[in-house]
């Protein structure tokens, strides 16, 4: 009846325990204060069945910043039994806990972090960018977060339920094959990741079609902000890679459930294979994550030094060289497998050809603050702490391009040191850059820039403190992933070095929930309110409508004649209160609220949590109701409302009349 | 403003100060800034070269971005504003070319590099290499020697100055092969071998390791690799030789079981074919674990023609 589950599952050692229940209180509270504010139906109306994907967007941010909580806290266990299991003494926790930990650590920094953010903040931003009321699949694209929070809950339910995979974060068989992960924490793995997978490859196709078909008239590809064509090229690249991964993670699962033998180390089964096709998805997700950050600071650039973007052709043609590169460099994850001098040599050399166009993009955003009026705003302070962290990865990525010197820092910490110079201070730099830059835009007001300056130097100096001695623990020969070392080795104090940055870090994590809290408290709030819509004088078309923008974002969609269509706007007219005046409105048709989107993913949660404990008949019913509430969806006509003329007049007007005050 | 600068400033001088001092305070420590082989030696020449070149643009890189952004800070009103200015075809065409020449002379280096130090690519020496087999086990090395017809647990002894051609296999998950002060990595894969070529070419116990991820005794894979002398390896092999223990097919399946290694182990003589069994049992036909049976029960069988040599 229950397929592997019994009452075992429930049991784990302290540390988890301790996390379980701290984990159980937190919900409890959130659970009764929403029920003492009676705001249940506030937040089943006004968001989680909302298709808006500006609240989409905030509730990806705020689900990827629990995720990154969770995975902090995983990344603190890693630094502490680091630091502490030396010789006689073995740290806080169990070798297999170990890997449990650093395996969930890198899922969930990726798929619900780096992506939760991602596809945050391009909800946030893109429709509003380019001119546009709403996505290409409004629907879909609520399916999609959906699916992205199912995958999340699996994730976590697997600290209280089970166990996770111990395979590391790309579950490498045949150690991630039935013979030596018997348990259900590959499986949960596989359908975690299968599941939020899924929902990624639908937001990317939308957004896809969303950024090629609803653009602004007048808004030619090459008049498109850099910040849509990043999204556009990273999309491309979910659109491409992504069934990779379902289809890798499908023959893996196949194995492990029916006992085929695609990967598995006999039987005919090919290790190699598997490797190469994780790969072949995982390097274009790699530029999945930066590409949209590269666009995010080349917005804040601009905006942030007064100035166009400089280069802009250049920076197009990058994004673009970056997107098909991406696809042929997947080898240099493993030189070391021994293929050969002429293939490694080929992938070699292709990835030190991205690094040509990655240099373009710098010496553009360098060139656009010159002869530009620097502001050192948060966003800037971000840009700025990216260059550094991100050339100095850029460098040792170069490095390890070289197959002959990688032979040498493959798997060790130098790798670990290289990977978080590119994904903390080349992806989390950036979307911290945008979460600070388009905050007001989303709340209609700014955040406390001072809190906001101090969270900076903490990342910073505690990614410097965190990492560097991981550079150089690599040199020494320490390979990662270990949970204890001999004394003999030398290294405990450059571990005790980096523990102090990853703590450091965390009081940088205090000051942004510290900066969120303290911008919302209405007595702070009232002097930062941003009433123009356009705080830090923007140049693209979200900052021409109201903060926080209307439902229908733009009342009449604007004709664009310039690449920085806002900046253009007002250059051209002084008086932008005419505009009001002027403007006749007519009636916006938007989708209505739905929770179909739950339902789906609902389903599809329950049947990946059936297929990980082998209970058939659930994960039939699963799948039986992901299929009946698709067709439900698909034969409802009644999915659009109307706001009348009248109503979006009076909207507009107030907006207006608030303005013209100013 | 300009106090964040110095800020900043400040915090890469401290990073560089940092990086100098751990290299130059640890630079004993440091493996791999530290050979004791001749492919370690060439793949630091390598590395130290590629980051000097390298440091051609990140120097520029680092220096523009702070002069830039200091010099046209907002509140400083004299320096040229000019917001419509976004194209210089010189310039860009200047950071689109000189990274291209930067790159294109280290793929001449990333071509020719890979070739010479390919793993597989054997020593060129006039003293004849030494064939060690490798089969990484759950979690510990085994190392043995078909020409002295020894075998050893977490050990592995060579002279200085001859070649080693270690042909390695996995009876476990993927390991990697990695002897840092010697050279770089392999993986070590069942079902197949891999090669490493490496020569030391100086006396001395290396640490040993496997770089991957292979299970949940991963971390205690650490093994000893020394070189010594003629003579010293000689006495070695004339000791292991002696040792009473054989590694029967019966005492390698304890072995492989999974686990720490026992306390140093050395085989006096080993199962004739060991490494070709191990390799060769992921080949068969895949009926349920029944293979490795009937090809162990093969060997077992055959002689154990080298078991009573002395």
């Amino acid at each position: 009846m229950l397929g592997r589950l019994n009452f075992e599952a429930l049991v784990h050692d302290p540390i988890t325990m301790g996390g379980i229940v701290a984990g159980i209180l937190a919900i409890l509270a959130v659970v009764a204060l929403m029920t003492y504010f009676k705001r249940w139906n506030w937040l089943w109306k006004e968001w989680l069945t909302s298709l808006d994907p500006k609240k989409i967007g905030i509730m990806y941010i705020v689900v990827a910043t629990l995720m990154l909580l969770r995975g902090l806290a995983d990344a603190v266990m890693m630094r502490v039994q680091q630091a502490t299991s030396v010789g006689d003494a073995h740290g806080i926790v169990s070798s297999d806990t170990f890997q449990q930990v650093f395996s969930a650590h890198g899922t969930i920094m990726i798929f619900f972090v780096a992506m939760g953010f991602m596809f945050g903040i391009i909800n946030l931003i893109l429709p509003l960018q380019i001119g546009s009321r709403d996505v290409a699949f409004p629907f879909l694209n609520s399916v999609s977060f959906w699916l992205f929070i199912a995958g999340a809950l699996l994730i976590n339910v697997s600290l209280v339920v089970g166990e996770f995979a111990a395979a590391g974060w790309l579950a490498y068989p045949p150690l991630s094959e039935l013979k030596y992960s018997p348990g259900v924490g590959v499986d949960y793995w596989i359908w975690s990741l299968q599941i939020a997978g899924l929902g990624s490859l639908l937001s990317g196709i939308n957004f896809f079609v969303t950024i090629l078909k609803m653009r602004a008239p007048g808004m030619s590809l090459m008049k498109m902000p850099i910040f849509a064509w990043s999204v556009l090229c990273a999309m491309f690249l979910v659109a491409f890679a992504f069934p990779i991964l379902t289809a890798t993670l499908g023959m893996l699962s196949l194995d492990r459930l029916m006992g085929m033998h695609f990967f598995t180390a006999e039987g005919g089964g090919n290790p190699m294979m598997y490797i190469n096709l994780i790969w072949a998805w995982g390097h274009p997700e790699v530029y999945i994550l930066i590409l949209p950050a590269f666009g995010i600071f080349s917005e804040v650039v601009a905006t942030f030094s007064g100035k166009r973007l400089f280069g802009y052709k250049s920076m197009v043609l990058a994004l673009i060289s970056i997107t098909f590169l991406s696809f042929v460099v997947w080898l240099h994850h493993f030189f070391t497998m021994g293929a050969g001098a002429d293939v490694n040599a080929f992938f070699g050399i292709m990835t030190m050809v991205i690094a040509i166009p990655t240099g373009v993009k710098v010496f553009n955003w360098l060139f656009t603050m010159y002869r530009g009026r620097v502001r050192f705003t948060t966003p800037m302070m971000w840009f700025l702490g990216f260059v550094m962290t991100f050339t100095i990865g850029g460098m040792t990525g170069v490095l390890m391009s070289l197959p002959a010197i990688d032979f040498q820092v493959h798997n060790s910490l130098f790798l670990v040191a290289h990977f978080h110079n590119m994904i903390i201070g080349g992806v989390l730099f950036g979307y911290f850059a945008g979460i600070a830059y388009w905050f007001p835009k989303v709340t209609g007001f700014r955040l406390n820039e001072r809190l906001g300056k101090y969270a900076f130097w903490c990342w910073v100096s505690g990614f410097l403190l965190a990492f560097m001695p991981l550079y150089a623990l690599g040199m020494m020969g320490a390979t990662r992933r270990l949970d204890h070392y001999e004394a003999s080795m030398g290294w405990q104090w450059l571990f005790i070095v980096a523990a102090v940055g990853v703590a450091v870090i965390c009081v940088g994590v205090a000051f942004q929930i510290l900066q969120i809290v303290v911008s919302t408290l209405p007595s702070q709030r009232r002097s930062r309110l941003d009433l123009t819509g356009d705080p830090w004088n923007g140049r693209t078309l979200e900052w021409s409508t109201a903060s926080p923008a209307p439902v229908y974002n733009f009342a009449v969609i604007p004709t664009v004649t310039d690449r920085d269509a806002f900046w253009a706007s007002k250059q051209a007219i002084v008086d932008t209160k005419l505009k009001a005046v002027t403007q006749k409105y007519s009636d916006i048709t938007l989708p209505r609220n739905t929770a179909m989107g739950i339902y789906i993913a609902g389903f599809a949660g329950v049947a990946g949590f059936a297929l990980i404990w082998h209970i058939w008949w659930l994960a039939v019913v699963g799948v039986l109701g992901v299929i009946t509430c698709i067709i439900l969806r698909a034969s409802d006509e009644d999915t659009e409302y109307t706001i009348p003329a009248a109503e979006v007049s009076r909207i507009e007007t107030e907006f207006f009349a608030v303005r013209s005050q100013l | 403003m300009s106090k964040k600068f110095t800020l900043l400033l400040a915090s890469i001088l401290v990073l560089i100060a940092i990086i100098g001092t751990v290299l130059y305070v640890g630079h004993s420590h440091i493996a791999i800034l530290s050979p004791a082989g001749t492919i370690a030696a060439q793949q630091r020449k390598l590395l130290v070269g590629a980051t000097l070149l390298m440091l051609l643009i990140v120097i520029p890189v680092f220096v523009l971005t702070f002069f830039i952004a200091w010099k046209y800070r907002a509140t400083n009103t004299d320096a040229h504003y000019q917001p419509e200015w976004d194209h210089n075809t010189k310039l860009e065409t200047l950071w689109w070319g000189f990274p291209c020449l930067i790159i294109g002379v280290l793929a001449v280096v990333a071509w020719n590099s890979s070739h010479s130090l390919d793993p597989s690519r054997p020593i060129a020496s006039d003293r004849s290499p030494i064939t060690i087999q490798v089969i990484a086990l759950q979690w510990k090395w085994l190392f043995i020697y078909p020409e002295q017809q020894i075998a050893s647990v977490n050990y592995v002894q060579f002279p200085t100055n001859t070649p080693v051609d270690f042909e390695i296999t996995a009876d476990a998950p993927m390991n990697s092969f990695w002897i840092p002060r010697l050279g770089g990595q392999i993986y070590a894969m069942s079902g197949m071998t891999t090669h490493l070529h490496l020569m030391a070419n100086q006396a001395g116990r290396f640490q040993g390791t496997s770089a991957n991820l292979s299970g949940s005794g991963f971390a205690g894979m650490q093994f000893i690799a020394e070189a010594s002398t003629d003579s010293a390896f000689k006495d070695w092999i004339a000791t292991s030789r002696s040792k009473p223990a054989q590694l029967t097919m019966a005492a390698y399946t304890s072995l492989a079981q999974p686990g720490a290694a026992p306390q140093a182990v050395q085989y006096g003589a080993y199962q004739h074919n060991l490494y070709d069994t191990v390799v060769m049992k992921y080949m068969s036909a895949p009926h349920e674990d029944s293979s490795f049976q009937s090809v162990t029960q093969s060997v077992t069988n055959d002689t154990l023609d080298h078991m009573s040599h002395e």
